[in-house]
């Protein structure tokens, strides 16, 4: 047994957390968060092999390990970083590489392809077989009708990666198809998200796509949407757990030098211990991210996953709620650089499912 | 032992319902439930309403022109009011400096500032805490020295709650370093549209400025705005402050707020079910219902005692840190329900925010609040606060 990280990836890291603590001044994390991403840093990551870091060889690029993963997000997170690299990577490149599109591939890889995955509906809460939208094939190619929710990227995307249903009815795992379509034959009307970042709601009314357009095999896109959820999962637990460490450090120095009564807040016994507890409950969720980055290619990847995002939503709760107390009236505020890293935190429990939607799914598990 | 309302107590329950039927503007109920913030013409046109009927200061006795109710009017009145969607009556002037100047404020300032109270004349605002006074707050280094028949201030408020919609702010201010941090500490009235002073806004994170950064430099203030006796300040803080948590349980937040999450999860699709039927969100919504149905008659014992005419002391300590508890939490899990929807960036004071709401119209607010109400268990004196007081006054150790 071995939790070091091999010479390369500690590498990555150090290079990856340099580069962020430089690269993301406030003046940047306030441009990515606004535009979804910046054009400059984006550059940068694809320049450290960031992104390919994220794909085995036989894909083009140098990892693709759950550590792998596990490695690039924790450090994003730390920053606070808005890029959509769970979008572009995990889900839309991940998307590519399981159809088998290694020429489109080779350019997210090198920073020069934006994606996004519209797949969640209105009313879909986390179910990923819960797609009502229809592709119809006809003798020009397809044609889409339906509603997506929450597209993150789409705004910023050079393709959107769509879900739809070739055949069978909303909640069956048979009939999911995927297509490749420009946004430019979309109308998108952007909207910030909480933490950063921009999406979009999309419909489709009748929209008509070339036959090229299928990603894959026409009706067998389940099991490729579940492999890419659960990449970026522990993508996005990673990230988490790089945002919990960061609010961690930012409440410690905080209680150093935060005086009340006489004495800095740290010397308050009440709030030692509840900070103590915070360490306890990270630690923990370091632990289940391993976990899961040990077992993302295994049969027991599902147990995993369930008990990682189930762990991770009630901590992430925690750290937002202790640590923004503990600041007290400038934890909720704007300027202050807690407010971005616990609204992210909080919004991890709203993607790919939160802490209640997995931990039934871990019991319906665990019960068979 | 009778759990039920006597008969003059319901019928002063079914007046207030068929005085809000009447009267309370639907307009600003259909504000309240949108995105959209109150804006100081709403919260003035309601306290007209009110003050019309003779209810805006249910706690003022009617001598100064209140209601002269008990405390279990007020609750009636209170927990109706928030049932039926009504804006909350601004409570600076009206629950906080109101009865500070009733029992402390001289002749003239009762005359002068009570009636304007009541007619909208004056908004007022709070000046308490400083950024290196906060739950230590009387550590407060805002000075107002004696210059003849003036003070004059200079200083930082902060925090200061709706102080952009203001004209008077009243203060804690430090006119003396000796003794005990305490004893040094003045209560004085600021006319805002003196010279000097400037207010800040401060955005918070859920995009909204409520709140506020006061500053004072060589801010002339005559003698005559100074509350009471010069350096017993702090008193009247304390007793402004037990007024300011005769509500502070939030029942009838908490109560509103848990029925609209009820309404969210019968709404909010689940898989091949509602929200409601997932048996682990519905547990966690009865272990908030338990909690709350107690805290209500945990809150309506302390209402009765000081019906009866003791002070509720402590009580209120514990009132407010459960109160919050079971406030946040709904908040929480009201931010689970809405589900992916949780994550669009919706305020009011984002450019646009008059549109359609992205997703469901329930889920515009739910990031929001739950980002926001992390001030309840901040404000008015922190949770830690709270229970160094129950330690101290309730268990003595």
């Amino acid at each position: 047994m071995n939790f070091d990280l091999s010479d390369e990836a500690r590498m990555l890291q150090d290079g990856l957390r340099r580069y962020l603590a430089e690269a993301y001044t406030p003046a940047a994390r306030k441009d990515a968060v606004e535009h979804g991403f910046s054009g400059d840093i984006w550059a940068g990551l694809a320049e450290m092999g960031v992104i390919g870091a994220l794909f085995p060889e036989e894909q083009g690029g140098f990892g693709g390990t759950g550590f792998d993963i596990a490695l690039v997000f924790e450090e994003l997170g730390r920053a606070g970083a808005v890029d959509p690299l769970i979008d572009t990577g995990l889900l839309g490149g991940g998307l590519l590489a399981a159809a088998g599109r290694d020429d489109l591939l080779e350019a997210v890889i090198a920073g020069e392809m934006q994606l996004a995955l519209a797949h969640t509906e209105p009313g879909g809460r986390y179910d990923l077989a819960r797609v009502a939208t229809t592709a119809q094939e006809d003798g020009d190619g397809w044609t889409l009708s339906g509603r997506k929710a929450v597209v993150v990227n789409a705004p910023r995307a050079d393709r959107i990666i769509v879900s739809a249903r070739t055949s069978g009815a909303a909640g069956d795992t048979d009939g999911l198809s995927l297509f490749l379509v420009d946004p430019e034959r979309l109308t998108l009307a952007p909207y910030p998200l909480v933490g950063g970042g921009l999406a979009s709601e999309i419909t489709f009314d009748g929209v008509t796509l070339p036959p090229d357009a299928l990603l894959g095999e026409a009706g067998q896109a389940y099991a490729a949407l579940e492999a890419a959820q659960a990449r970026a999962t522990l993508a996005l637990s990673a990230e988490a757990l790089g945002l919990m460490e960061a609010i961690r450090a930012l409440t410690t120095d905080y209680l150093k030098t935060r005086k009340q009564f006489g004495q800095p807040i740290g010397k308050f016994q009440v709030l030692q211990h509840r900070m103590a507890d915070v360490l306890i409950e990270i630690e923990q969720a370091r632990s289940a991210v391993i976990n899961l980055a040990g077992h993302i290619d295994t049969d027991d990847r599902d147990l995993h996953l369930h008990a990682t995002k189930n762990l991770i939503g009630n901590v992430a709760k925690l750290v937002v709620e202790e640590s923004i107390q503990m600041h007290g009236g400038i934890g909720v505020t704007e300027e202050y650089d807690l407010g971005h890293l616990a609204k992210r935190l909080t919004m991890v429990d709203h993607r790919f499912g939160d802490a209640l939607w997995h931990l039934e799914r871990f019991i319906a598990l665990r019960a068979a | 032992m009778n759990l039920d309302y006597t008969d003059d107590q319901k019928a002063f329950r079914d007046e207030v319902r068929a005085f809000l039927d009447e009267k309370l503007p639907e307009r600003l109920t259909e504000k309240g439930r949108g995105t959209r913030a109150l804006t100081k013409a709403d919260h003035e046109e309601w306290h007209a309403i009110l003050n019309e009927k003779g209810w805006l200061a249910g706690n003022w006795p009617e001598a100064f022109g209140g209601a002269g109710f008990d405390a279990v009017q007020r609750h009636i009145l209170e927990m109706e009011m928030t049932r039926a969607g009504a804006p909350r009556i601004v409570p600076f002037g009206i629950a906080m400096l109101g009865p500070v100047l009733q029992k402390f404020g001289s002749k003239e300032q009762q005359d002068h500032y009570l009636p304007r109270i009541l007619n909208g004349d004056d908004w007022w605002c709070q000046g308490y805490s400083e950024p290196g006074a906060g739950s230590d707050l009387a550590s407060l280094r805002c000075e107002a020295v004696r210059d003849g028949d003036h003070y004059v201030v200079n200083g930082q408020k902060t925090w200061t709650t709706l102080g952009q919609h203001a004209n008077m702010i009243f203060c804690l201010v430090r006119t003396s370093k000796e003794g005990k941090p305490q004893e040094g500490i003045s209560f004085l009235l600021i006319d805002m549209e003196t010279p000097g002073v400037e207010v800040r806004p401060i955005v918070l994170i859920d995009g909204g400025a409520e709140v506020n950064e006061v500053w004072f430099s060589d801010v002339r203030v005559p003698v005559e705005n100074l509350v009471g006796d010069e350096n017993k300040g702090w008193t009247y803080a304390k007793y402004l402050l037990t007024h300011e948590r005769t509500n502070i349980a939030g029942v009838g937040f908490a109560s509103a707020g848990l029925d609209s999450l009820k309404r969210i999860a019968r709404a909010e699709q689940d898989g091949d079910r509602k929200l409601i039927d997932n048996p682990h969100f519905a547990a966690r919504m009865a272990r908030i219902e338990i909690d709350l149905m107690a805290m209500a008659t945990t809150n309506l014992r302390v209402v009765s005692a000081a019906a009866a005419g003791q002070a509720p002391g402590a009580e209120s300590s514990m009132l407010k840190v459960k109160g919050t508890i079971i406030r946040q939490e709904i908040n929480a899990l009201t931010r689970t329900a809405v589900g992916p929807y949780a994550m669009p960036f919706q305020s009011e004071a984002v450019e646009g925010a008059n549109e359609a709401p992205i997703g469901p119209d329930y889920a515009a607010k739910a990031t929001g609040a739950y980002l926001n109400n992390r001030k309840l268990s901040i404000y008015g004196g922190s949770n830690e606060v709270q229970r160094t007081i129950i330690a101290k006054s309730m268990l003595e150790l």
